[in-house]
């Protein structure tokens, strides 16, 4: 065997390994989820006709094959229960990520300018939340916006309300949640590419008569649009399929799509409906990854 | 009044004196180099000039003005950055419209400007192009062309030619200096190669621990430098230490432990002290077999020193040698190859004469 195989073969079972885990634990769960969703309610176990028995023979396999219908795909149309979902799900998100864009940016820059060593310990401020569990952190955020919590009572001693401020079950304590939680994720991929900045480019600027302010405008930010994008992606994705956090922090009224996924499963233990419903999520979520990718390689082109 | 005029400038960063109460004059049209080694504060000085750095004291005047405090992009001033600090995200032509943009002229006039600062730097057809597309070279020449956009009233280089190998760096310093001939524009340049600020510098500052140690033309520091530091940092050179024994109208002798007894000729201002030491440089060291037989001008003392060749090295258009005296001191000396066939070079380990005349030594106070 020569030399060049031996190399060759772990290597190419390493390209392959992404792939195979992407097929067992992505496109096999994915594959069970849309049979799933073409199928029918029903009251069994598994709650859902038909099922494919491989023992039955092939004219059996046929028989249920033709059963499968887009009729739960036809009911997330019609019924509006579902588009109002997807549609508060990218309202929040669209928001979220505005918001935490607007909080984000300016703790990276402040970051990526402070000296090295001070560089290391604001990292580490940045992370360390993680150390403690992310359901624990929402618990503490309700106790902290509950009706005697510790927001309420810090306003009325200060005598900025003169009555407790319902802050639990609304859209602001969700979207404190949220950009509490997901701040971490939107201030790392711009602390990369802020601090990667050469600072000559931003002397080169205020050498050729920009202000300081045009110099940010010109330079900074076009150049750290690559960590806009990683960090807008990487936090507006997973808001859209948000479920933990507007459920304990927001109120009942309007749901997010992850809720009402959980209501179908759960509550109305409708499968099909609620399969339906998340490979839907999914193929509204494909444009956003594919930007994120495409984004990704531009800058590892830049990069070069 | 010069167009430029720093005046007791100093800068310290925490407890280290990068520049210390410099002075210096430069006169509008020239092309002035500040050299040293590194860390000697020319960058500092250069950075001050630019306002990227504020003074701890002093006045920096440009045309009377003090712009000591004035903010970098409030200066008439530009500089060509030693990395080029080219904008990634923009294209040739807008990393060089970049600075008229700031400036305020209109549309028509910037494409006018920009079309003749791509041409004088020949980057015609590149204009689209963005920096990671270009060659060094190409780069280093839109750094130039951005620099010289805004027709700064003084431009600052800082190592402008560092990056680039040295076939290219030589024909960029014809080019700089061409360019900076037609302009008629004032170039201050930074740079720690002795031979870049001499080839195209009309004056040069010397710096070291953030003083200027002397200003003077290329041949002046090379021919009359000022202290025995500045001898051995700008180009090679032999030092002999010793007493000045005699003095006689202009023509010291000096006694040497290495080499003996010295005729050196006095230069202006006349040394004050005893300890001096004696300095000639390689190329002004002959070799011959013998010793010349007497002295070719009436008044021409000739330094004779007897040795063997301990090493030869050729190097194309000169030849350098290393002539061990009986005092075990080494003696440099070069001589240009002006015949391709050289029947009369010298060998390792063949006994030689290396001689010198006294108008070509210095005296220099230890």
């Amino acid at each position: 065997m020569s030399a060049r195989r031996i190399f060759a073969r772990p290597a190419r079972l390493a390209a392959i390994a992404p792939y195979l885990w992407m097929v067992l634990f992505f496109l096999v769960p994915f594959g069970f989820v849309l049979k799933i969703s073409l199928s029918q309610t029903a009251i069994a176990q598994p709650p859902y006709t038909p099922v494919f028995d491989f023992s039955e023979g092939r004219a059996a396999l046929a028989a249920a094959f033709a059963q499968l219908s887009f009729d739960n795909f036809r009911l997330l149309v019609q019924d509006n229960l579902y588009i109002l979902s997807y549609l508060r799900s990218l309202v929040v998100a669209v928001t979220s990520t505005l918001i935490l864009l607007l909080i984000g940016y300016p703790i990276a820059y402040g970051m990526a300018r402070l000296p090295q060593r001070w560089q290391a310990v604001a990292m580490m401020l940045v992370i360390v939340p993680f150390w403690t569990s992310f359901l624990i952190r929402i618990y503490a955020w309700i106790n902290i916006l509950q009706h005697d919590g510790l927001l309420n009572q810090v306003l009325l001693t200060l005598h900025i309300v003169s009555a407790p401020v319902v802050w639990l079950s609304t859209d602001s304590a969700m979207y404190l949640g949220i950009v509490y939680s997901y701040l971490p994720f939107m201030i790392l991929p711009l602390y990369a590419t802020l601090s990667k900045m050469d600072a000559s480019l931003l002397e080169a600027a205020g050498d050729l008569g920009a202000s300081p302010r045009q110099a940010f405008w010109l330079v900074t930010f076009p150049l750290s649009l690559p960590g806009v994008g990683a960090g807008a992606l990487l936090c507006f994705i997973p808001i859209v399929g948000e479920f933990v956090i507007p459920d304990l922090l927001a109120g009942s009224n309007s749901l997010m799509i992850g809720q009402t996924l959980w209501l179908e499963f759960f509550t109305n233990k409708d499968w099909p409906v609620a399969s339906a419903a998340a490979v839907a999520l999914l193929l509204l979520l494909v444009p956003p990854l594919v930007l994120y990718d495409r984004l990704q390689r531009r800058q590892l082109e830049a990069n070069r | 009044m010069p167009l430029l005029r720093i005046e007791g400038v100093a800068k310290s960063f925490g407890n280290f004196r990068a520049v210390d109460k410099l002075s210096l004059d430069i006169r509008a049209g020239e092309f002035f180099a500040l050299l040293g080694p590194s860390g000697c504060g020319k960058t500092t000085l250069l950075r001050m000039l630019a306002g990227f750095e504020t003074p701890d004291e002093g006045r920096i005047l440009l045309g009377g003005n003090d712009i000591a405090q004035v903010l970098p992009h409030e200066r008439p001033v530009n500089m060509m950055f030693q990395n080029y600090a080219l904008f990634p995200h923009l294209s040739v032509r807008d990393n060089i419209a970049f600075g008229l943009k700031r400036a305020g002229m209109a549309r028509k006039d910037i494409a006018t400007r920009v079309a003749e600062m791509v041409a004088l730097v020949k980057l015609e057809g590149l204009e689209k192009r963005k920096p990671d597309q270009l060659s060094g070279g190409q780069r280093q020449r839109v750094a130039l062309a951005r620099s010289l956009a805004r027709r700064p009233q003084v431009l600052l280089l800082d190592e402008p030619l560092a990056a680039l190998d040295k076939k290219l760096r030589e024909g960029t310093q014809g080019e700089l200096m061409e360019l900076q001939r037609r302009l008629g524009m004032t170039f201050i340049i930074v740079t720690h190669d002795q031979e870049e600020a001499m080839t195209m510098a009309g004056r040069i500052g010397v710096m070291d621990a953030g003083r200027l140690v002397q200003v003077a033309t290329p041949r002046n520091l090379y021919e009359a430098p000022a202290s025995r530091w500045i001898a051995e940092f700008v180009g090679d050179i032999n030092l002999f230490s010793g007493q000045v024994t005699a003095r006689d109208r202009g023509r010291l002798t000096v006694t040497t432990t290495e080499a003996g007894t010295l005729a050196v000729s006095e230069l202006w201002p006349p040394v004050t002290k005893e300890a001096v030491s004696v300095a000639i440089r390689p190329e002004k060291v002959k070799l011959s077999r013998r010793a010349p037989a007497t002295d070719a001008g009436a008044s021409q003392a000739i330094n004779r020193l007897e040795g063997a060749v301990i090493d030869v090295n050729y190097l194309g258009g000169i030849t350098s040698y290393r002539v061990k005296l009986e005092s075990g001191a080494v003696v440099r000396s070069s001589m240009a190859n002006t015949a391709r066939l050289d029947v009369d070079a010298y060998l390792a380990g063949q006994r030689v004469v290396a001689w010198f005349t006294a108008d070509d030594c210095l005296v220099l106070e230890q």
